[in-house]
């Protein structure tokens, strides 16, 4: 008879010990970051998505710093970045030299995001960020052109 | 009968009742993936409503609006008819439930009524396997035939072990034996120390086991088992008939715990009655909560049954195949044999055995238990000293 509750013990020792671990796990902190609220905080040296900046303070301030010199496209690995150039007029002046971007294109789904292109700019102007968040609705819509990629203007 | 108790009786009363347990079936799926996150220390749903309590909601009609497929190589009466079988003896079986005063039917034979039609909804698995022509959802129709028939035997025996107390219960106070309502007066007394589950603790737990392995869910959900059928029986079924499968689960859970609780834990009672300082709470004289708190009381107790059912379904691995037949016939059915015997000796025994265990007054029932305790540990001592 005590051999035969032993065994029954034995088949039901396994049995408790997942209860227990289940329930032990039941009372704990869920891990879940709750997305769009709640975001896990990304590396310092992150890069995501480029962003063209704008002199911030100093004689330029409000100007755009990129030049339009197309570096960058020729220093990006997956030749993602379309630039063409125009010059500045005296009327109409976007950045502080001769020549600014007219144009200024890129192609995020060929993008490999390497950061080559801040590594290229003379003057600063493309820069990675960490918004990682990059949905579109189409293909069309991921070719980001310079209206989405200027920072908006020093108020 | 007056005209507007036999409106009640005859239509509104099943009517609320079948509307109440389809109004508790979005709420144990919510409970399951809620209780299922937690234990994977997840959050669950929670974004459709309040606490996303209104998730199952947006996956039924989710189901509703997509593309019911029966697929060309269907037995397509059959194919069709299976859900419904799944579903509707399941929700029939609830006739017969007495949630405190509310009751679609007391048949003198509700014990009987359930017994069928529970076994009758693996009909639907069964067909459901059958009618789809596809190898995988057959062996889930047939693993489900052959569990049902080594669980039903356990289960059915774990029953009419109750069934003899509350026989005997009924032959001094009156009522049917097989009617629900009886099993839950003749658990009257001390509390939860009455209730059955302390005095048929082996026919309780063969009946538990029993009922995970009837309502197909883990560790017992050979018929659907993912990893080897791809859903099982419900592999080719599609929309709103999938969503009759999944709702048929929850309310056969639903049944089942019912069943349970009127069986093992005092139905309606509370469990505060009788014990002597706690009955101040007795709130049969109060006007409204004399309706509502046998309610409260029954929906807590099959709260806690499914939430056991759910805490089981995420803990334990499935069964192999043979080792659930084993359990079935080796262990269970035995075991249920046995303490059919036990008790049959002990009803037939006659007035002493009626008096001082089954169905006196509270008092024995704790006295006994205390007698009980106070033996094991003298016997323990004994035994450590020697």
């Amino acid at each position: 008879m005590r051999e035969f509750f032993k065994q029954v013990l034995e088949v039901l020792e396994p049995i408790r010990e997942g209860f227990r671990t289940t329930g032990r796990h039941m009372a704990m902190e869920p891990v879940t970051y709750e997305y769009p609220e709640q975001r896990k905080p990304v590396p310092d040296r992150a890069r995501w998505r480029h962003i063209l900046r704008r002199y911030q303070e100093g004689e330029n301030v409000g100007l755009e710093r990129c030049i339009g010199c197309s570096l960058c496209s020729a220093a990006c690995p997956a030749d993602c970045i379309y630039v063409e150039a125009a010059e500045n007029t005296d009327d109409e002046r976007y950045s502080p030299g001769e020549r600014y971007a007219s144009t200024y294109q890129i192609n995020l789904l060929r993008c490999i995001f390497c950061g080559m292109c801040e590594e290229a700019c003379p003057t600063g102007a493309i820069v990675l960020t960490d918004d990682y968040a990059l949905a579109e609705d189409s293909r069309m819509d991921f070719i980001y052109n310079k209206e989405r990629l200027l920072v908006p203007p020093v108020s | 009968m007056g005209f507007w108790e036999g409106l009640w009786r005859m239509a509104l009363a099943p009517l609320v009742v079948l509307m109440v347990v389809l109004t508790t079936v979005p709420l144990w799926i919510w409970l399951e993936r809620r209780v299922c996150a937690r234990i994977q220390q997840r959050i669950g749903p929670n974004r459709v409503g309040v606490m996303g309590l209104l998730q199952p909601m947006a996956d039924a009609a989710k189901l509703i609006f997509k593309e019911d497929i029966t697929p060309a190589h269907v037995d397509r009466v059959v194919y069709l008819l299976a859900p419904i079988i799944a579903l509707v003896p399941s929700m029939a079986a609830l006739a017969v439930i007495p949630f405190g005063d509310l009751q679609a039917a007391d048949v003198n034979i509700g014990v009987l009524w359930i017994l069928a039609l529970s076994s009758l909804a693996v009909y639907g698995v069964v067909l459901a396997g059958w009618a789809s022509n596809n190898k995988w959802s057959m062996m889930g129709g047939i693993r489900s035939a052959a569990q049902m028939v080594s669980y039903e035997l356990g289960m059915s025996l774990a029953i009419i072990a109750v069934l003899l107390t509350t026989s005997v219960y009924a032959a001094s106070h009156g009522g049917h034996a097989l009617s629900l309502r009886t099993a839950v007066n003749s658990q009257q007394g001390v509390g939860p120390l009455a209730w059955n589950f302390i005095w048929h603790l082996p026919a309780f737990v063969v009946f538990i086991i029993a009922a995970v392995a009837e309502s197909n869910r883990a560790p017992f959900d050979l018929p659907e088992a993912e990893q080897e059928l791809v859903a099982g029986f419900h592999t080719e079924y599609s929309s709103f008939r999938f969503a009759m499968f999944y709702m048929g689960e929850y309310v056969h859970m639903t049944t089942l715990s019912a069943v349970c609780t009127c069986l093992f834990f005092g139905g309606w009672l509370s469990p505060f009655a009788g014990i002597p300082l706690l009955a101040r709470l007795n709130v049969s004289t109060v006007p409204v909560l004399m309706y509502l708190a046998p309610l409260f009381w029954f929906f807590l107790k099959v709260t806690l049954f499914i939430f056991l059912y759910i805490w089981l379904r995420w803990t334990l691995p499935r069964m192999r195949w043979d080792q659930l037949m084993a359990l079935g016939w080796v262990v269970l059915l035995p075991a249920a044999l046995v303490w059919v015997a036990v008790v049959t000796v002990l009803a037939g025994a006659g007035k002493v055995v009626d008096g001082f265990v089954f169905s006196g007054d509270g008092w024995f029932r704790l006295l006994s238990l205390l007698a009980v305790a106070a033996a094991y540990l003298i016997y323990r001592r004994r035994r450590g000293s020697s």
